[in-house]
């Protein structure tokens, strides 16, 4: 006897990313959802971006890694409040373990949340975790030819970062092609040349992001 | 490797499925998979094996439709197949395009004996 069944493979994840929204939108507080490749730089830019934003607005950070509490620590000795979730060996966050982490925050005095998603350019793109924007960061070191192999994050990504701009004269990187195969792939995207080390093109980020912070207060206000 | 999350997903959702249905068993599990998700075949049959023993899928059949990629051109109104990486219209060129199918991951339906 054949059943139907019609039903999302992703039918909790994403009920639950849809109370986790819910749950932001009523606070108005913006959360973006960070991707890259390990090594990109995630945690190097969120402190860049913390340190451009906190005169303004008041952040949180959930951390996702497989194992480990070092980036969270990071993030806490620059003052900040920071979740660690360890996934335990998997490869991407799960809408449960954001809702479990925004138990341990506290949402009357946020403005932002930034999620730091596990290292991976693949598994974490087919996850709703309630965010208002997920932003990918791809760094000068892997190569421009990254958006033709991995295209899935670079399609869901509302913001593309182009990270390590400092070092483009020691890589064969071709910033021209980079930026065609991202337009190709994802005319929508807005895309950020920056070095979360030295701090060059940081601001226009932080603007961008400070607007889509504006504009979700805005809505709830 | 984040197919058996989605397997698991899977699984759980026949299994209730299956009892509110009275199922003995399940013979066969059928699923719908864009091909703009991010979703191995190869990775879900090697999940559905893992852990579907013990279920009541055990010993079943897996099936999966790939749905190809899909766009609306929202400049001329074209609808068109492409592969993963070629969205521009084939008719006006535009990158104005707005993606109608390629991302479906879900379960169409499942065989059971009772």
């Amino acid at each position: 006897m054949e059943v139907k069944l019609k039903k999302p493979i992703l039918d909790l994840n994403n009920r639950l990313a849809q109370e986790n929204r819910e749950l932001m939108a009523a606070r108005g507080i913006f959360v973006l959802d960070l991707l890259a490749s390990p090594g990109a730089g995630k945690t190097s830019l969120i402190l860049a971006t913390i340190e451009a934003l906190r005169s303004n607005y008041r952040i949180a950070v959930i951390e996702g890694d497989i194992a480990s509490d070092v980036d969270a620590v990071k993030i806490k000795e620059a003052g900040i409040p920071a979740i660690q979730i360890n996934t335990g060996g998997a490869c991407h966050l799960e809408s449960a373990m954001i809702a479990r982490a925004l138990e341990a925050l506290d949402l009357d005095n946020l403005d932002l949340i930034i999620i730091e998603n596990v290292g991976n350019l693949v598994c974490p793109t087919d996850f709703d975790l309630g965010e208002d924007a997920k932003a990918m960061i791809l760094s000068v070191p892997e190569g421009h030819d990254k958006p033709l192999k991995y295209p899935g994050v670079f399609q869901v990504a509302q913001a593309v970062i182009l990270n390590k701009v400092d070092t483009l004269a020691s890589f064969n990187f071709d910033e021209g092609a980079f930026k065609e195969s991202v337009a190709q792939l994802n005319p929508h995207a807005v895309l950020f040349p920056l070095s979360a080390l030295t701090h060059e093109g940081v601001v226009a980020w932080a603007q961008w992001l400070s607007q889509r912070i504006e504009e979700k207060k805005s809505c709830n206000s | 490797m984040h197919e058996f999350s989605l397997m698991t997903g899977v699984l759980d959702a026949v299994e209730i499925s299956a009892r509110e249905n009275n199922a003995s068993k399940i013979t066969e599990v059928k699923l719908v998979i864009g091909a703009m998700s991010e979703v191995l075949e190869e990775a879900m049959d090697f999940a559905f094996e893992a852990l579907s023993p013990g279920t009541l899928a055990e010993g079943a059949r897996l099936t999966m439709t790939k749905v190809s990629p899909k766009s609306r051109c929202l400049a001329c109104g074209e609808e068109f197949e492409h592969d993963r990486l070629h969205f521009a219209c084939p008719r006006c060129d535009s990158l104005a395009t707005q993606l109608i199918a390629g991302k479906e991951m879900y379960i169409e339906s499942m065989e059971i004996e009772t």
